[in-house]
Parts: C-alpha cells; structure tokens; sequence
C-alpha cells in the first residue's frame, strides 16, 4: 500500500510539475502578446 | 531569463502596429501539444498498468518510467544549451536568438532534474529504504541541479541583453561537462545506484520487452513536452527581451525630454533674472 501511494504521488507530483510549468509559460505569453505588435512575432 | 519591468514594458502597441493578442501558440505547437497529452496518457496506461512488476524491485519499478526519461531529456536540454551557447558566443552574427534557446533550454532541463531528483528519492525509499544517500550518482546530479540553478540566477544578473548573453554563454558551455561525470559515476566510484540498462556499454539490453516499450514512450512524451515548452519559452523570452528594449528606449527618451525641458526652464529663468536686473 506505501508502494501504491509513493508511486501514483511520484507521478502526480510529475504531471503537477510540468502541467504548472506549461501553464505558467503560456499565461506569459498570452500576456505579453497583448503588448507586442504581430509583425515583432517571428512566429506568425 | 530576463525578468520584464510591467511599468517599463507599458508601451502602447498601436504606436508600432496592431498586436492581435495572440500568444505563443502556432499550428504546428497546438499539434505537438496534443501529441505530448496523449503520451502523456499512454505513459499513464502503460507505466501503472500494463508494464509488468519488477522480480526484484517490485511495482517500484514503475516510478523509473519518469525518473530515466526526465533525466534523459534533462541532458538533452542542456547539450542543446551548451550547443546554442557556442553558437552565439563563436558565431560572427552573435544572434540573441541562440541565448534565448540555450536560457530556455536549461530553465525545462532544471526543472527535469528536479523531477529526477524527487522521483529517484521516492524510488530510493522504496528500494533502498531511504529517501536521499550520498552516493556518487545522486551526489554528482544534485550537483548537476545546483549548477543550473547558478547558470539561472547568473541570466537574472543586470546588464545588458548581451552581457547577458556572454556571462551566460560561458557557463552554459562550461557546465556541461558535467554531464559524462554524471552519467559514468557509477563506473567510476562503488555507487550504490545501479548501472545504465539502456544506455550501458556493451549494448546489451537485457528488460522485459513492455518494459522497455513504457520506458521508450516516457522518453517519447518527454521529448515532445520538451520541445513544446522549447519553442513556447524562446517566444516568451523573445517578447520580453523586445519590451525590455523598448521600456528602455522609452524611458531614455523620457529622460532626455526632462533634461531638455529642464535646461530650457533654466535658460527662461535666467533670462527672466537678467531682465530684473
């Protein structure tokens, strides 16, 4: 049972981890798109 | 990374063109994030359900289905860091675009590590009993980590985007070397960790064959994950680099209309004395 709770925690911590990280750089982006001209996004 | 001042970085976008409000997001990320989401749930399938238990390390096993992935990736991203710095520090052009790359890269590969390091102390409770020993894989890659966290901390330093590049550049490239004193630890001191099963020397691949499938989907839905947050974290880094500028352009001009305004208000006010006099 201490298996199950360290192995399913290790990879919910995992999915946390990286859902916030995705999460936090996409909210930049929206944010700062706002203030940036589209001709400056090399990406469009 | 460097951090965008929200007063300085006000600047009204219509002075140089319509911004859409678009973000970072293009087709082809939308569709590597779709790709990412779904290995993500077949790792899930595959890693808890059905690759089999380990004969000796049990359902322990299954946390390496993260902790050898991220690791992977992890250098991974800091060879690309390495790569992108030699290409702005030895390039003719010394292109920002390269030092956005290699800031971006190791920002995702920290973090990866930090993920080794919590999955591998979770494994190491269950295997071993404890959660964290001194031993020379563990000690070499925590140190791995803290590196990184100085090559982060050094990019946040002031300057200029090109000082910022330069510091950064040569860390970036020293840091590295790390790497290969990380990944032969356990050859070269009596380490407590196990050895490469994968990518060991003699090639020989001895795992269960779903085993082995689980363990290459982490590396596939970690590998998309990487280069998704790549792509989005450079545009990030491009945009705020942008507003840096021109927060700073402003603020120059701002300075420069004061100090003019203030030697003409000085002149009238001389003039003004004299006609007194």
């Amino acid at each position: 049972m201490e298996d199950a709770g360290f192995i399913i925690g290790g990879y919910v911590l995992t999915f946390v981890t990286v859902a916030f990280m995705s999460w936090r750089v996409l909210r930049a982006g929206k944010r700062l798109g706002k203030q940036v001209p589209d001709e400056d996004k090399y990406w469009l | 990374m460097t951090t965008t001042d929200p007063t300085l970085a006000q600047t009204d976008p219509a002075d140089d063109g319509p911004a859409s409000g678009i973000g970072t997001g293009t087709r082809g990320t939308r569709i590597i994030g779709i790709a990412t989401i779904v290995a993500m749930g077949w790792l899930v399938a595959f890693g808890l359900g059905f690759s089999p238990e380990d004969r000796d390390q049990r359902e322990s096993v299954r946390l390496l289905y993260v902790h050898v992935p991220t690791i992977w990736i992890a250098y991974l991203a800091f060879i690309v860091t390495a790569v992108a710095s030699g290409m702005y520090f030895f390039g003719r052009k010394k292109a920002l675009g390269w030092d956005r790359l290699a800031g971006a890269s190791a920002e995702i590969g920290t973090v990866f590590v930090a993920v080794t390091l919590v999955i591998g102390a979770m494994w190491g409770r269950l295997t071993w009993g404890v959660f964290w020993q001194w031993d020379a894989r563990l000690t070499t890659t925590a140190l791995l980590f803290v590196t990184y966290i100085g090559y982060l901390a050094v990019r946040r330093l002031g300057g200029t985007h090109e000082q910022r590049a330069r510091r950064s550049a040569v860390i970036g490239m020293l840091a590295v070397l790390e790497i290969p004193l990380v990944h032969w630890s356990v050859r070269l001191w009596r380490s407590l960790h196990q050895e490469a099963t994968v990518l060991g020397t003699d090639a020989d691949v001895s795992m269960d064959g779903l085993m082995l499938f689980s363990l290459f989907v982490g590396v596939v839905a970690f590998s998309l994950l990487y280069l998704w947050l790549v792509l989005h974290r450079t545009r990030v880094m491009a945009m705020e680099d942008l507003l840096d500028e021109r927060g700073l352009d402003d603020a120059l001009a701002a300075r420069r209309a004061e100090a003019g305004g203030t030697q003409a208000g000085g002149t009238q006010a001389g003039v003004a004395q004299e006609g007194t006099a």
